[in-house]
């Protein structure tokens, strides 16, 4: 068995009448990255929080690296590098103050602080703007900085909250292609909450997918499509009604069935046959010009995991 | 010691000196007040360190922290910085103390400057050939309780900040703090007998209000270290 970066035992955490992890286990191995998956508000930047010893569980334990976190927060802080929800950069400061400030409270000495900074400035091609204030920069830029400060130090383990939310498609991809280089040339593990599914995709090798604090899934992405997606049908034609929508969506074989820009999406349980659904379809009035058979994506498993949760 | 310094550190390149010389503009304003335009207007009994100008010393160095010190926790929660500090390795006490530290040091600094400018601009606008100082045991009970007062503030200004969101806010109620606390000192003064003042010489009395600053000093930290919890940090 491969050792273990994080392993959750029954952790839980709530705010009031609010739980916001429950029952959480979970192990993650050392050297790979992991997705965790969820909407807004289904427990992930909580569950780094708790990860991080930064809040208390109120029930069940975890381990990170070894170190329990009620008890051994310190140590876990030492061994880790975060960016969470926000980049927690010093605007007022400049790029270089920035690095060299955690390279500090690391205890790197000074000569390594000044290599390492021109090693990853260079690598985000940010070197040359080391001296501006990083309150002027653009928030791509801002954001790579605070990438090089969570890797500053050399962490075991990375906590990656949203990196790429809120930006646009292309700064998006720069953003990831940068991690997913930095990430495998150092050999951290990562633990990346994302809800941006081609984010994980691309990056993670173990994925969970979280609601409402719980964890509904956990598997490679492959897996997970294999096992809970199944396959998607996308047939084009015309006249998909409402009540066929109902119909279809009554069907056991049939996990999600939705019109997108006039296509019927059909997302399939396991290995369904298509052919007695397209006979429904027309039956129903329908017509079916073209029926399209394919693997389903993660976000396909992804939202029939939440369909099936409601 | 050395997370104190790196809080300190970044205290200083972050909130007190962010880079451009237009950083320099309010240190520069506040000790060209207290080391120009005072002395020039108090003439001989600046010199003496008399009680109105101990009093403008302290009131300099407590206002100048009062001033700065609701960015400390306040000032990063605003900008979204605390949380990402809270995740490293810093250890609790060093944030907390870094943070006095470095306001304290600043206040107290633009006093000394002041107090040290203002002899020379003393001597050259009066000074009439010789050369005049301040008493040393007079200079060093300002430092020394400069350097007290100065804590009070920070402390005080620390523990507010811990809880309070913004900036602002933080800045609001501590100038109603400083207006009760100057208020109830000038009530307890007058509430004080007047063979307080006869029975004790003016250096038991001094002597007595280092003891009360410095008590106060140690309070109020104390209290700040034992509020000062991440977890709570993190939800607030």
């Amino acid at each position: 068995m491969a050792e273990l970066a994080i392993r959750t035992e029954h952790l839980s955490r709530s705010f009031g009448a609010v739980q916001a992890v429950d029952d959480l286990s979970l192990d993650v191995p050392a050297g790979i990255v992991f997705g965790f998956l969820g909407a807004n508000g289904a427990g992930k930047t909580t569950t780094i929080h708790l990860l991080l010893g930064l809040l208390e569980p109120t029930g069940g334990q975890a381990t990170v690296l070894g170190f329990n976190t009620r008890a051994q927060a310190d140590a876990i802080r030492t061994h880790t590098g975060a960016l969470l929800e926000f980049n927690g950069l010093y605007e007022r400061m400049s790029a270089e103050d920035n690095l060299d400030l955690y390279g500090r409270i690391y205890h790197m000495p000074a000569a390594d602080r000044r290599a390492r900074t021109k090693e990853l400035l260079v690598h985000l091609d940010l070197w040359d703007r080391r001296k501006d204030q990083v309150g002027k920069w653009s928030r791509g830029m801002k954001q790579k900085l605070a990438v090089a400060r969570a890797l500053f130090h050399h962490p075991t383990l990375i906590f990656l909250d949203e990196p790429t939310s809120g930006f646009d498609p292309v700064a998006a991809a720069a953003l990831r292609d940068d991690l997913a280089t930095l990430v495998k040339r150092e050999g951290a593990t990562v633990f990346l909450n994302t809800h941006n599914l081609v984010e994980a995709e691309r990056l993670c090798a173990l994925v969970g997918v979280i609601r409402k604090g719980k964890l509904l899934a956990l598997g490679n992405p492959d897996a997970l499509r294999f096992k809970q997606g199944g396959q998607q049908v996308e047939i084009v034609g015309r006249g998909f009604s409402d009540d066929l929508l109902a119909l279809l969506r009554e069907r056991p074989e049939v996990a999600s069935a939705e019109v997108q820009n006039g296509h019927l999406i059909l997302g399939l349980r396991g290995e369904s046959e298509v052919g007695p659904l397209v006979s429904l379809i027309v039956r129903q009035g329908a017509e079916v010009e073209e029926v399209r058979k394919g693997a389903a994506s993660l976000e396909d498993v992804f939202l029939t995991l939440m369909e099936e949760d409601r | 010691m050395s997370d104190i310094l790196t809080i300190m550190w970044k205290e200083w390149k972050d909130a007190l000196f962010q880079g451009g010389w237009n950083a320099w503009i309010r240190p520069v304003i506040l000790i060209g007040i207290l080391g120009v335009v005072e002395p020039l207007l108090g003439k001989n009994a600046w010199m003496n360190l008399s009680p109105i100008e101990l009093v403008v010393f302290l009131w300099f160095a407590f206002f100048v922290i009062i001033s700065i010190v609701a960015d400390a926790f306040a000032g990063e929660r605003e900008r979204h910085t605390l949380e990402t500090l809270l995740a490293s390795r810093i250890p609790d006490r060093a944030i907390l103390l870094g943070k006095v530290a470095m306001v304290v040091l600043y206040g107290w600094g633009v006093m000394v400057v002041g107090l040290f400018l203002g002899a020379g601009v003393y001597n050259l606008a009066h000074g009439q050939g010789q050369h005049a100082f301040y008493p040393i045991d007079m200079l060093l009970f300002t430092l020394g309780l400069g350097l007290l007062v100065g804590t009070l503030g920070a402390s005080a200004g620390v523990l507010l900040s811990l809880r309070i969101s913004t900036v602002r806010q933080a800045q609001q109620t501590l100038s109603i703090g400083t207006l009760v606390l100057g208020g109830a000192v000038i009530a307890l003064l007058q509430l004080l007998p007047k063979e307080f003042f006869i029975t004790f010489t003016p250096d038991q009395i001094l002597l007595m209000v280092v003891g009360v600053v410095a008590l106060l000093d140690i309070l109020l930290l104390a209290f700040s270290l034992a509020r000062f919890q991440r977890a709570k940090l993190i939800l607030s």
